[in-house]
């Protein structure tokens, strides 16, 4: 294949597929065993320094957060980041000085909140960098060919601009059509932390809703962490097993964590706390902003439990889910300030 | 304020309208979700809405916040992948994709990446997100944002998504699918579309009250003025009326 051109963007994840094999035939037990374990455990047994890290759902939809939180708590640093995309989820790593390096498809940003100041701030003052751009297609079909061990797939997007430039593809004149196409390269993730609607005790996974591109993750990631809203029987998954979107072997580690992608949306199950969420966008306008409101909410509280009390306990919590079942409506204090 | 209408409400409209039912939109955050949700309460109830995280054929009950929330998936025909979604916008299902921009050049090309140099930003905005992949895919794209000489400019600084790119054949010949691209722009002071021949941007019809000299005063680039240039249609009672029902706490169309 005639190569046309080559992205400059950094590549990040890429392993040979032989050498992925043989990592997986030396790493992954296909032992049936119980994983749970404590979020401050899993996230030091299997996050470290310098790690790639990718997190599921999607920025502020079914994100792990109890895990994000962890990670600071731990004060991780120079972890590079998959941004695709990264929300709320990325804003906080960044914004707390765990991340050094991004490939962004979508960051910096809160979609109709507006843009995020703390990650912007760090990116644009230089502490963390952007070492390759992608799209969300682009992202995830780079974790579709980790998926099915394969180097790299063809796909039709980023074409023509500086995205791709930016990027760590490859433009090639296809051997079958004679145009150009574009190579993504396949992308391991160190660790991918993905949170579910339920799971049993090795980790077979169910999740309500979108799937987003987890299916994809969960099988490209090396090291994979889930949090779940609720642990089940094995019998549960058992008497529905096409319901299972992640099977146990490819999970290393299983927290379980009611609300534990609070502030962020649980489909089917509590809505996002905008009032949270507007606490957090309003403090991280400034550095101080920032360290008080992680004294506050992370580095000052022992676990999630407590978080989940300091946010407003039961009451809180039940009216997040009366919104998220549109049993009332939401309010969005963000937008009255905006007006101002 | 235009009248009794805001700029917000007479763009969210006018682009609704461009929506043919029967068809099917990608759709993004914002001001693209609305006009997607108005158009299938007025004239096209069969327009079939995707959304990039999954959601397909939703009924929403009430606005988004993302285009992962689950509204986007509220009673829809599927609740799928993102994988799916970007699939069939590759294979061609896809008829119509919504899109924002920062900034935007004469050939429709657009930026969302990031003002000033890439390396060194001066603003860093999200990136690409799924605009790419629908600028690159959907058969026909239509771009909503504000115009003003710091966003219609001569040259970008990033290009995150394909319009035209250098004009004639440059989408073909960077191996774009045939026949995509940007079909319309709309801004709170036009419509415009890409005129045949040269892929340069041309004004359609200029919004009540706006003048074409204000149209031009607008926009870095020289945009092409054809000798009839229609006046758009302002905001219906019955759209405004609609677009209060979506969005109540008017987060999206009191901005």
């Amino acid at each position: 294949m005639r190569v046309l051109y080559r992205g400059e963007g950094e590549l990040i994840g890429w392993h040979d597929p032989d050498e992925h094999r043989e990592w997986v035939l030396k790493n992954k037990s296909k032992e049936l065993k119980d994983k749970r374990m404590s979020a401050r455990e899993a996230v030091s047994k299997f996050i470290h320094d310098g790690d790639f890290l990718a997190i599921g759902g999607f920025g502020h939809v079914r994100v792990p957060m109890i895990l994000v939180y962890e990670i600071i708590r731990q004060r991780k640093r120079n972890l590079t980041l998959e941004a695709s995309p990264g929300v709320h989820d990325s804003d906080l790593l960044i914004g707390s000085g765990c991340v050094s390096k991004v490939e962004a498809a979508y960051c910096f940003g809160h979609e109709l909140r507006g843009l995020s100041p703390a990650s912007r701030r760090t990116v644009e003052s230089g502490r963390c960098k952007v070492v390759a751009e992608n799209s969300n297609a682009g992202f995830q079909w780079r974790f579709l060919a980790a998926m099915m061990g394969i180097p790299f797939i063809p796909a039709r997007v980023l074409l023509g601009t500086e995205t791709l430039k930016r990027s760590s593809a490859i433009v090639v004149e296809c051997p079958f059509s004679g145009k150009p196409i574009t190579l993504l390269p396949a992308c391991y993730p160190d660790v991918a932390l993905i949170h579910v609607s339920r799971c049993d005790i090795y980790g077979n996974a169910q999740i309500d809703g979108i799937l987003i591109q987890d299916l994809e993750l969960s099988r490209a990631s090396r090291r994979l962490i889930i949090s779940t809203e609720e642990i089940v029987d094995e019998e549960r998954i058992r008497s529905e097993p096409w319901r299972t979107v992640i099977p146990y072997f490819l999970v290393d580690a299983v927290v379980e964590a009611p609300y534990g992608s609070h502030p962020c949306q649980m489909p089917f199950q509590y809505y996002f706390d905008e009032e949270h969420i507007g606490e957090w966008l309003t403090l991280s306008r400034t550095d101080e902003g920032i360290e008080e409101y992680l004294n506050k909410y992370i580095y000052g509280v022992e676990d999630f439990s407590e978080y989940l009390q300091l946010i407003g306990g039961e009451e809180k919590l039940q009216y997040l889910r009366e919104v998220e079942a549109l049993k009332r409506s939401a309010d969005f204090p963000w937008a009255r300030r905006s007006k101002k | 304020m235009k009248g009794e209408y805001s700029n917000t409400e007479l763009l969210i409209c006018i682009a609704a309208r461009m929506l043919e039912n029967g068809k099917s939109v990608f759709v993004g955050t914002g001001l693209p979700m609305i006009a997607a949700m108005l158009a299938m309460r007025t004239h096209a109830p069969d327009l079939l809405l995707v959304f990039e995280a999954g959601g397909i054929g939703p009924k929403i009950p009430a606005l988004p916040i993302s285009v992962g929330d689950s509204r986007t998936f509220y009673r829809a025909v599927a609740a799928s992948s993102m994988h799916d979604i970007m699939s069939l916008c590759q294979s061609g299902y896809i008829d119509y994709g919504f899109l924002g921009a920062a900034q935007i050049d004469a050939f429709g090309n657009i930026n969302t990446t990031v003002i000033g140099d890439w390396e060194q930003p001066k603003v860093r905005l999200p990136g690409s997100g799924g605009g790419n992949d629908v600028g690159s895919l959907c058969h026909k794209t239509i771009i909503i944002m504000r115009q003003d000489k710091r966003r219609f400019v001569e040259k970008l600084d990033f290009i995150a998504t394909a319009g035209y790119l250098n004009g004639p054949g440059g989408r073909e010949r960077s191996g774009l699918p045939k026949s995509s691209g940007p079909y319309r722009v709309v801004t709170q002071l036009g419509v415009f579309g890409f005129d045949d021949d040269t892929k340069r941007m041309v004004l359609i019809s200029r919004h009540p009250g706006v003048s074409v000299e204000e149209i031009k005063a607008n926009s870095c680039f020289e945009i092409m003025v054809p000798e009839r240039v229609e006046v758009s249609e302002p905001p219906t009672v019955e759209e405004r009326s609609i677009l209060r029902e979506i969005d109540p706490k008017g987060i999206v169309i009191s901005k």
